[in-house]
């Protein structure tokens, strides 16, 4: 469980990305933080593995005050999947995949056993363990950076509009594959998305954020859809309806 | 006989290349300096480099600093530090490790620079330490262009050690300045000759070394030469004493 408390957020520039946020991501579901550009939900998403500080208020994982972890130590315990792979280039699929647990010193031999399983996982051809990263399509980086995100076993997996650069076909593939493995492995998801659909989708529950990082509604994705907060709420939705309809 | 004829007769004398004083020994002494003055510049300017690079800090006062550098005249410096420095070796080591730093700065810096904003900060998400991204990330990431900054800085000293041999020591400018004293010039053209093939086998040794370490994942893409900040040296700059009326 991760608590949020009076967290807000303001860079040195003065721009205020969090403000006053109250808010409980429950262990083993998936959270999906919702916004435009400006609503600071990369920067919740990375409050929580300490790669921002708030400003004030504090952030719990367990009942413990992560302001007081070491923020190495914590990263490590925490998958973190982003848009744009993150992936080294220099490093072939299997050693990107074992990147953490080698990290946090397990034996070269055993993590990279563990990352040929976690290729299976994710849905990964075998056959490109020995690929490097700039070899493989947009979709298949972004597998192989869930399978990175895995590795150490995390019960946090923090994932930052991670569909958001590849095709619309890919994405939903790999919405589906996402799915497939929450329901197998049940890790803590928090989910960051621009995209309505995507967002109720996936989550369990969803965090719909307005400029500032004011959260805007609070609730699955049923309670947002029947009962918006307000006309932001609705307004946001809509703006996604025509694609749902469509589709 | 032209010139060129000369010399080349001058360098196929078996004489010419035996013993000490000769261009055997004379290459072995040019390499010999080469290699402790850019060894005593990496260990200034590359971590130098590299530390502008990672945290981004010091790049105003390192990249003007570094231009005003290059600006010095080398032959000048080595005849300010002869006077001021008693030893004959010294003088010309300290203005050529000077004249080998910016390169190599602004190699290491570049490279670091160049190194994807996105992997870097994935890299740190996921748990590396500072070092940690430096070393495994960073480092072999900008090694294409580190070597190129010590490219350039070799080429110019290579060329520029031949304007120690004004002072009492070896090296292959002694072809030059002795060749010069005694209007020997095919003693001189075959020196140079010599200056221009060690250079272009250096410079090929870097080649090679930069398409060795380019990481096989990023090996696609284009070997970066030095960076563009860096000049080659001209044939102007390499010092070249005027004869004496």
């Amino acid at each position: 469980m991760i608590e949020f408390r009076q967290v807000s957020k303001r860079f040195p520039d003065g721009t205020l990305a969090v403000s006053g946020l109250d808010l409980v991501i429950p262990a083993r579901q998936t959270t999906v933080f919702v916004g435009s550009s400006g609503s600071g939900k990369t920067t919740i998403l990375r409050m929580i593995n300490r790669m921002v500080d708030p400003s004030s208020g504090s952030i719990l994982i367990d009942g413990n005050d992560i302001g007081g972890l070491e923020p190495v130590a914590l990263r490590r315990s925490i998958g973190y999947v982003m848009q744009n792979s993150g992936l080294l280039p220099h490093r072939t699929v299997l050693d990107n995949i074992a990147t953490v647990p080698l990290l946090r010193g397990a034996k070269r031999g055993t993590a990279r056993e563990h990352a040929r399983e976690l290729m299976a996982v994710v849905g990964l051809d075998p056959n490109l363990a020995q690929r490097y990263p700039a070899q493989l399509s947009g979709g298949q980086q972004q597998r192989v950076g869930v399978a990175r995100g895995l590795a150490a076993d995390p019960n946090i997996l923090l994932m930052d509009e991670p569909f958001g650069a590849v095709d619309p076909i890919v994405r939903a593939e790999l919405q589906v594959e996402l799915q497939r493995i929450q329901r197998e492995l049940g890790k803590t998801i928090v989910f960051v998305t621009h995209d309505i659909d995507e967002a109720f989708l996936l989550g369990d529950q969803v965090a719909l954020l307005r400029h500032g990082g004011i959260l805007a509604q609070l609730g699955a994705p049923r309670e947002l859809l029947d009962n918006p907060a307000d006309e932001f709420v609705s307004g946001f939705i809509d703006a996604g309806r025509p694609r749902s309809i469509l589709r | 006989m032209n010139p060129y004829s000369q010399a080349f007769a001058w360098l196929s004398d078996a004489g010419n290349w035996a013993g000490p004083g000769g261009i055997g020994w004379r290459i072995l002494e040019h390499l010999d300096y080469t290699g402790l003055t850019l060894a005593l510049a990496v260990a200034i300017a590359l971590p130098a480099g590299l530390a502008v690079g990672h945290t981004g800090r010091g790049r105003e006062i390192v990249v003007p600093f570094t231009g005003a550098l290059r600006a010095l005249p080398t032959l000048g410096l080595v005849t300010v530090l002869a006077l001021l420095v008693s030893s004959d070796l010294l003088a010309p080591l300290i203005a050529l490790v000077i004249l080998a730093l910016p390169p190599i700065i602004a190699g290491a810096y570049a490279g670091v620079q160049a190194v994807d904003r996105d992997t870097v900060d994935a890299a740190k998400a996921i748990g590396f330490t500072g070092w940690q991204v430096l070393w495994r990330v960073e480092f072999p990431l900008a090694l294409p262009l580190v070597l190129g900054g010590i490219r350039s800085a070799c080429l110019q000293v290579i060329a520029t050690w031949t304007v120690a041999a004004f002072l009492p020591l070896g090296g292959l400018g002694r072809f030059l300045i002795d060749g010069l004293a005694i209007r020997d010039y095919a003693q001189m053209l075959g020196g140079s000759l010599v200056v221009i093939a060690l250079a272009l086998a250096a410079d090929g040794v870097f080649v090679i070394a930069q398409r060795l370490a380019t990481p096989r994942g990023v090996r696609a893409a284009r070997i970066p030469d030095a960076p563009t900040t860096t000049h080659q040296p001209s044939r102007k700059e390499i010092p070249w004493p005027e004869p004496s009326a």
